[in-house]
């Protein structure tokens, strides 16, 4: 921002002129709030949508159990998904050939499946195999776990989609990774640095740029897959609604609990993106924008300088 | 150590020295000698192979034969009888931390401050207190001019001060030798002043240094030394205001009325 010391010279008078009329505006606006009005007139008139039920069951125990089990899912599946993806991404951009090779075909596999199938593939593990042993490969065995009790429906759950998306944030973690300067590590390797430290201190932390608006994307996406682990009999949020409305018969209304859920749940996701974008962008932008509640402070507290508004720096 | 390792005072030596990019043949057979405490520039046109050997210095590049020593010890190998053995990642890096590297686009971490610039290698390489190296960097910073600039990041900071954080930087390493790959070739003109100021005092200190420049005034002022490279290979080299005002060589002749 250039400094210009324009407090002395008067400010030059603005031109009058009659502005250009937007009849299609008016039209186009027009429809769409008619449009609007019907809808929310639907909304309080429809006996089928039938808001007492919502109410009733928007904080019931079994929905907000329900709630938490979608949560933990997401959480604990993201987790995997992030750490499996980085470990993945940096096998595909080792110089082992066996590692890189051994990191595309699990990409590859994961990704050319459908989750809805690999779910019910882990749901089903116990027909593949029998027991899981702990020992020395082709030598003697110390522990031994029955692959039914250790596989519930939430680890099978969180396998299917965990193991899934660490395929996808692999791509995502390796473009980031990619998209940082050779020049950086260079830098550190330059100073001493060993590869694990650079990796640590220096590319991730920009690769990061790249990898959260994504990974948000991801997030949020993995929400709402959840709901697929309904169809093995896990009760998240959608599975926990299913089995009131099976019961009740009011399908529609226990739906809209459910999407209201989500939609509430995604939004405070977007959120969250939103600062933690801010963070990793330090020291990229010479200035970062504003968040929306500093924007809101400074709103309320310039509202009174005479418009129109001072320019910055310029006071 | 061989019966050709360098005499003592010798800070960098090299023999003999050859690199390839898969054919291309970069390095053609380099010898070269810098005492401690001096400075060398370098000179030569694009594509001549300035950058490739200095980065050979540090080991960022890897000889494909001859020797190079920096401090007596050979840098990426170890002796032992007759045999050469690669060193670990871990015995490279610590090489490097004892050799400083400046870059013509900076290369600051754009993360860091220009503080935790230069305090991150102290701390993580060396595990150097953090008490000591912040002192220490808040020294350098101020000795590059640079003490209201603690806290700015390296998009906050012009060419000109973002390269003399980066000598900072390395000078944070505490070490023994300096190697300056163009460091002003990126810069604006009236910016170039306040790095050379820096460089020169830094060459006043008794500060070993080898400098890839394309400022004659500099080479002239405070080398020890002028290496003339052309095609990989060390086409003239001498005093360097011998070198400028007379150079023995047609190729070098033709270079210097270029730039001059
Ligand atoms: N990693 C690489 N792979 C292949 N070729 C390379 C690589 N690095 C450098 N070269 C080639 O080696 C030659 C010498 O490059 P170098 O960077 O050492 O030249 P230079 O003398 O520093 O030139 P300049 O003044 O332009 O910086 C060039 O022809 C370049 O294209
Ligand atoms: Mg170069």
């Amino acid at each position: 921002m250039t400094e210009i010391d324009n407090t002395g010279s008067a400010r030059p008078e603005s031109i009058r002129a009659v502005p250009v009329r937007h009849p299609g505006r008016w039209v186009s606006g027009a429809v769409i709030l008619v449009l609007a009005a019907m809808f929310v007139h639907m909304l309080f008139t429809n006996k089928n949508l039938d808001w007492t039920t919502f109410q009733k069951f928007f904080f019931d125990g079994g929905i907000l159990k329900g709630l938490v089990a979608t949560l933990e899912l997401t959480v604990i599946a993201m987790a995997i998904g992030i750490v499996g993806g980085i470990l993945l991404a940096l096998m595909r951009l080792s110089a082992n050939p066996l590692m890189s090779s051994a990191a595309w075909l699990y990409i590859w596999f994961f990704r050319g499946t459908p989750v809805l199938v690999q779910l019910i593939f882990w749901f089903n593990i116990k027909s593949l195999m029998g027991d899981i042993s702990l020992g020395i490969p082709f030598g003697p065995v110390f522990i031994t776990w029955d692959v039914n009790s250790l596989v519930t429906t939430f680890v099978a759950a969180i396998l299917g989609l965990g193991l899934n998306e660490a395929a996808y944030m692999s791509e995502i973690v390796r473009a980031g990774i990619l998209s940082v300067d050779e020049g950086q590590t260079e830098a550190a390797q330059a100073l001493g640095m060993r590869r694990l430290q650079i990796m640590r201190r220096i590319v991730l932390p920009q690769a990061m740029r790249v990898i959260i608006p994504p990974t948000g994307n991801e997030t949020i996406s993995m929400l709402k897959t959840t709901s697929l682990a309904s169809t093995v009999a896990f009760t998240e949020l959608l599975k926990a609604g299913e089995d009131i409305f099976n019961a009740n018969y009011k399908t529609i209304p226990l739906l809209i609990v459910v999407s209201v859920w989500y939609i509430i749940v995604t939004s405070i996701l977007s959120v969250g993106q939103y600062y933690l974008e801010r963070h990793f962008g330090r020291g990229s932008a010479r200035e970062l924008p504003p968040t929306p509640l500093q924007r809101l402070r400074r709103n309320l507290t310039t509202f009174h300088v005479k418009p129109p508004a001072v320019r910055e720096g310029s006071a | 150590m061989t019966e050709n390792a360098p005499a003592t005072d010798v800070m960098v030596k090299a023999e003999g020295i050859h690199k390839f990019f898969g054919r291309l043949h970069i390095l053609r057979g380099i010898d070269l000698e810098v005492r401690s405490g001096q400075v060398m520039c370098v000179i030569g046109p694009s594509g001549s192979g300035k950058s490739t050997f200095l980065r050979c210095i540090n080991h960022l590049e890897k000889i494909d034969s001859g020797r190079l020593w920096v401090d007596g010890h050979l840098v990426g190998y170890r002796q032992r009888g007759d045999k050469l053995h690669e060193m670990r990642e871990s015995e490279v890096a610590a090489q490097r931390r004892d050799i400083g590297m400046v870059f013509q686009r900076f290369n600051l971490f754009p993360h860091m401050t220009a503080l935790q610039n230069i305090m991150e290698a102290p701390i993580r390489v060396k595990g150097e207190p953090r008490q000591v190296v912040r002192e220490r960097a808040l020294r350098l910073l101020d000795q590059v001019g640079l003490s209201e600039k603690v806290d700015s990041y390296p998009s906050q900071l012009s060419g000109g001060q973002q390269q003399r954080v980066a000598i900072a930087r390395a000078l944070a390493m505490e070490p023994k030798l300096m190697l300056f790959d163009e460091p002003t070739s990126a810069l604006d003109p009236e910016l170039v002043g306040d790095v050379l100021d820096v460089m020169r005092r830094l060459a006043q200190d008794g500060m070993t240094m080898v400098v890839v420049t394309h400022e004659m005034g500099f080479a002239r002022e405070v080398g020890d030394s002028l290496v003339f490279m052309d095609g990989g290979v060390v086409v003239e080299e001498g005093d360097p205001r011998e070198v400028l005002t007379d150079p023995q060589h047609q190729r070098t002749r033709d270079f210097l009325s270029k730039v001059l």
